[in-house]
């Protein structure tokens, strides 16, 4: 019985402990001017979609939940994010040349598409970042149409 | 006394606990050797480059030389051969040469505008190796296309000593090409599944 209690008593340590291990915050007031909505004319339903099933991970300014401020979950966010962008990061879309845009608008295509993207995980919480099937071709028509047009 | 031991334990895994944490965080700083690396490279091929002045004519028809786009090339077969032979692993490893010949390849005898070109084909270029490097069958496939066309647009400007022959297979992605040493055709875009699925669009050279 004691040794529960010592083991329960250390992991709460543990646990204590590794909150105060600082983790990169993903945020910023400023949304430069490279962003992807700035630079195309994105109409308003795609610009919400994409603002809530993409931005969050591909941009430079995460919608925190609460619970990202415990750990081992804001490690595990943080990490998720940092690949994300070094991926895609929309905000700095128009610093990518055509021919990269037009390899990024593809695999979001793909992605989408086989529905990679957005990751279970993170439809899991966040229920209103799947996609529906129509959303889906509503959206990978208009990404089509940019990806020819560039 | 008990009670001393308790709490030192208990401290000594919190403190462990935060170590390995903190390791964490050094990752990062490998990167920086690779450059300076680079920038020797630069130039030693940019005093190179002024050897082969003499060669300038050359560039000018179509049959100039470049070793380090002929390696690139090379890589590039490696890896649509292992496609064809549906080999996953093998494409990766090759992927992964191919990242290392992209990087490799030196543009500073090219005109500006070319330059500015090539570092826009191999910013790409590099990036769906790196991905052709980590993924399944299915992922490596997908990022080949986008390279074939890359390559593609390299030799277009590099030229290459070889005759190449540029094929199409309408059926994958709504069709797609890719680049082949022999007019024989065999589809990296299938492998076993439709081996003989194309047909040659252009010769190159």
């Amino acid at each position: 019985m004691k040794i529960v209690k010592i083991i329960a008593v250390v992991l709460l340590v543990a646990f204590v402990g590794i909150q105060f291990v600082p983790t990169e915050r993903n945020q910023s007031d400023v949304v430069p001017k490279t962003d992807f909505m700035l630079v195309n004319s994105v109409p308003d339903h795609i610009k919400s979609k994409l603002q809530t099933s993409c931005y969050d991970c591909h941009s430079n300014n995460t919608q925190y939940p609460w619970y990202n401020k415990v750990q081992p979950i804001a490690w595990f966010l943080e990490d998720h994010i940092k690949e994300g962008k070094a991926e895609l990061n929309f905000n700095e879309w128009d610093s990518l040349s055509n021919r990269r845009k037009k390899s990024k608008l593809r695999s979001i295509i793909k992605q989408i598409e086989n529905d990679e993207m957005p990751l279970d995980s993170y439809t899991l919480i966040h229920r209103e970042a799947s996609f529906s099937e129509a959303e889906k071709q509503e959206l990978i028509q208009w990404v089509e149409r940019l990806k020819d047009s560039i | 006394m008990k009670q001393l031991k308790l709490t030192l334990g208990i401290v000594a895994i919190a403190f462990i606990t935060l170590t390995a944490v903190s390791c964490k965080e050094n990752k990062n700083e490998h990167n920086n050797a690779d450059g300076h690396h680079d920038t020797d490279k630069t130039e030693h091929n940019e005093m190179m480059g002024n050897d082969e002045m003499g060669n300038s004519d050359k560039m000018m028809s179509n049959n100039n030389q470049d070793a380090k786009a002929e390696v690139i090339i090379k890589d590039y077969f490696e890896l649509k051969n292992a496609l064809v032979s549906d080999d996953t692993k093998k494409a990766a490893e090759a992927g992964k040469t191919l990242v290392a010949s992209l990087k490799a390849f030196d543009s500073s005898k090219y005109t500006a505008e070319q330059q500015s070109e090539l570092n826009d084909i191999f910013e790409d270029a590099i990036e769906h190796a790196e991905h052709i490097a980590e993924s399944a069958m299915d992922h490596q496939r997908e990022h080949f296309k986008i390279l074939s066309k890359d390559i593609t647009d390299m030799i277009a400007i590099t030229g290459t000593e070889n005759t190449l022959y540029q094929q199409f297979c309408p059926m994958y992605d709504g069709g797609s090409a890719w680049l082949s040493m022999s007019e024989d055709i065999k589809n990296p875009y299938y492998g076993s599944k439709m081996l003989s699925c194309g047909k040659v669009q252009k010769e190159i050279n």
